[in-house]
């Protein structure tokens, strides 16, 4: 990679984290549209759960069960906070650890399949997860978990590194700031993953299993981990979406959620790491645009998503091979 | 024909599908550094076999055993480890990566580093990478496809891509490579120069089994040829004891001469 392509994408990053740490807040704050806080934090988590989704679309599957793993990880943040008095910030890793287990138990049969039959199996992953979450009693059935305490501080001593969200004015503010970090973490630690001799065993893994397998290639340890990787971006987000509504409910995350975060990589780009924030954005704003048009939204919409696909079905950002930023 | 260790015994196997036995109760051993062809007409249970070496499939009876020990009911990728690696039927490479990526992607084996290591940049990985840059160089100059070097593999002629398939055979440092039909869709000189280029293979001290199709290039280039016919062997020999040999004409019949290189 030569070197000014190197400082134009420094360039691009410096200019992407100054906008969401300073030039969002500053804006909103100026503009008083504080609801607009809350509306990024979602593009920031469901970008961080469309991750994951994409990293199995780059080990050659079609992952429509994301929404399962998000309601999974957000009641294991949920009931450990509730009923274990944990703090909330220690469910996080244990609702993204607990989602990876429970999918490398579910992938290690399902990921044998490909195409179709194993898009139809996570596609009903989430209906399984909703039916479960009302059938349990510890997770309170249709009732969902309601009146879940906001995140307290994390500190030492009278230092608190993060403060208690539930003293603070704007909780809202500081979820942002939760959410955009992490989804910066997330990208940071996909784009090295893309970008090691890692991706390029995803990619064969893609291109041809039985010639990965030949060359050497652990197929099926490679598949699983992907998969465990996704899945715990995935509960990771539906925790942070549960520590905000502080409730959740059996429907909170259902197969129209899975299907988003499908789309979410289509119109980002496949091939870009990137490409789930700019999709999700994407998405999620487009929805919003359109809610004017009342009863045609959904028409409209979808319409518009066809004729994207057809046009640019590579994705938004293979409209800009200068950024370089192709997996 | 050089006289070599056996370095794989292919012992009594066979295998169903249902109730069609694809392939009856076959048995040979390959030496050390030597070419052996396996042929037969279609649907004669050649690829079975293949796959069946290869680990790609089960035995349903019978067993095959590499340096000694039973290569059988491990996966493919354990296999490869061992050193038996295969190569594919149709133009099978990674079609999305260049020429030298796609070499560069089959070195895994190789690797001193693990995931967490290539993940996090380590010392090894980092060496690891340098060397399997030089080696798929290596191999690329030695299969002749300097030109094609950074040119996606979807791009290349048939030819070229035959040469990439063994390149990336090649890059797992095999003590035995399986060549599934590799003169398969070749003109004239395209097959001989893929000849030379199993000629040089075997220089390299590699073994080489290979399943084809086309007559005259296996009787030019192997030293044993085994001969299956549904599903059971029918002969084994030398290239010139094959020619003679009157089952092998009598399952070739109607087009013997032409077929079996006389």
């Amino acid at each position: 990679m030569s070197r000014s392509q190197t400082s134009t994408q420094l360039a691009i990053l410096a200019a992407f984290l100054l906008a969401i740490f300073v030039v969002v807040p500053w804006i909103i704050a100026a503009s008083g549209r504080f609801d607009l806080y809350y509306t990024l934090t979602s593009v920031a988590l469901l970008s961080i759960a469309s991750a994951g989704v994409w990293l199995t679309f780059y080990i050659g599957r079609i992952n429509i069960g994301q929404g399962a793993y998000a309601l999974m990880g957000g009641y294991v943040s949920a009931i450990l906070v509730v009923q274990a008095g944990l703090s909330f910030w220690l469910t996080l890793p244990l609702a993204g650890m607990f989602c990876a287990a429970i999918s490398v138990l579910i992938g290690l049969p399902i990921l044998r399949l490909r195409g179709v039959y194993f898009a139809m199996v996570t596609l009903v992953l989430t209906e399984v997860a909703r039916l479960t979450a009302l059938a349990l009693p510890i997770t309170n059935g249709a009732k969902g978990m309601v009146s879940i305490p906001l995140p307290g501080p994390i500190g030492f001593g009278g230092f608190n590194l993060v403060p208690n969200f539930a003293t603070l004015k704007t909780p809202n503010l500081a979820f942002y700031y939760l959410s955009m970090v992490l989804m910066c973490l997330c990208f940071g630690a996909m784009y090295r993953l893309v970008h090691s001799r890692i991706g390029k065993l995803c990619q064969s893994l893609q291109q041809n299993e039985e010639l990965a397998s030949s060359i050497g290639v652990n197929i099926t340890l490679l598949r699983v981990i992907a998969y465990a990787i996704s899945s715990f971006l995935g509960g990771l987000s539906g925790a942070i979406f549960v520590g905000i509504a502080q409730s959740i409910y059996p429907s909170s995350f259902t197969v129209t959620d899975s299907v988003n975060f499908m789309l979410n990589c289509f119109l980002g780009g496949l091939g870009y790491v990137f490409g789930p924030i700019i999709g999700t954005f994407l998405l999620y704003f487009g929805w919003d645009l359109l809610f004017q048009t009342g009863p045609y939204q959904l028409l409209i919409f979808s319409s518009l998503l066809i004729i994207f696909m057809l046009v640019l079905p590579n994705g938004l950002l293979s409209l800009n091979p200068f950024a370089g930023k192709k997996a | 024909m050089s006289a070599g260790e056996t370095i794989l015994e292919v012992k009594g196997i066979s295998r169903r599908f249902g109730g069609l036995v694809a392939v009856n109760d076959v048995s040979f051993n390959v030496a050390e550094k030597q070419i052996l062809s396996v042929i037969g007409p279609n649907g004669a249970g050649k690829s079975t076999l293949f796959k069946l070496i290869a680990s790609f499939l089960t035995p349903s009876a019978g067993e095959v055993l590499f340096q000694g020990a039973r290569i059988s009911g491990l996966s493919p990728h354990i296999v490869a480890r061992k050193g038996v690696v295969r190569t594919f039927q149709e133009t099978t490479v990674f079609k999305a990566m260049t020429v030298r990526e796609n070499i560069v992607i089959a070195h895994h084996l190789r690797s001193h580093a693990g995931l967490t290591g290539f993940y996090f940049g380590s010392q090894i990985a980092r060496s690891d990478e340098a060397e399997f840059g030089r080696s798929a160089d290596e191999i690329i100059d030695f299969l002749g496809l300097a030109e094609q070097r950074d040119k996606l593999a979807s791009s290349l002629p048939h030819g070229h891509l035959r040469a990439l398939g063994i390149g990336i055979g090649l890059a797992t440092n095999p003590k035995l490579l399986l060549l599934d039909e590799p003169f398969a869709g070749m003109n004239h000189d395209e097959t001989s120069r893929a000849v030379a280029m199993v000629g040089r293979v075997r220089e390299r001290g590699v073994t080489v089994v290979l399943v084809e199709h086309d007559m005259p290039a296996v009787m030019k280039i192997s030293d044993r040829v085994v001969v299956l016919n549904f599903g059971v062997k029918i002969a084994e020999g030398t290239p010139a004891e094959i020619q003679r040999n009157d089952k092998v004409i009598e399952a070739y019949l109607g087009s013997e001469d032409a077929s079996i290189g006389l």
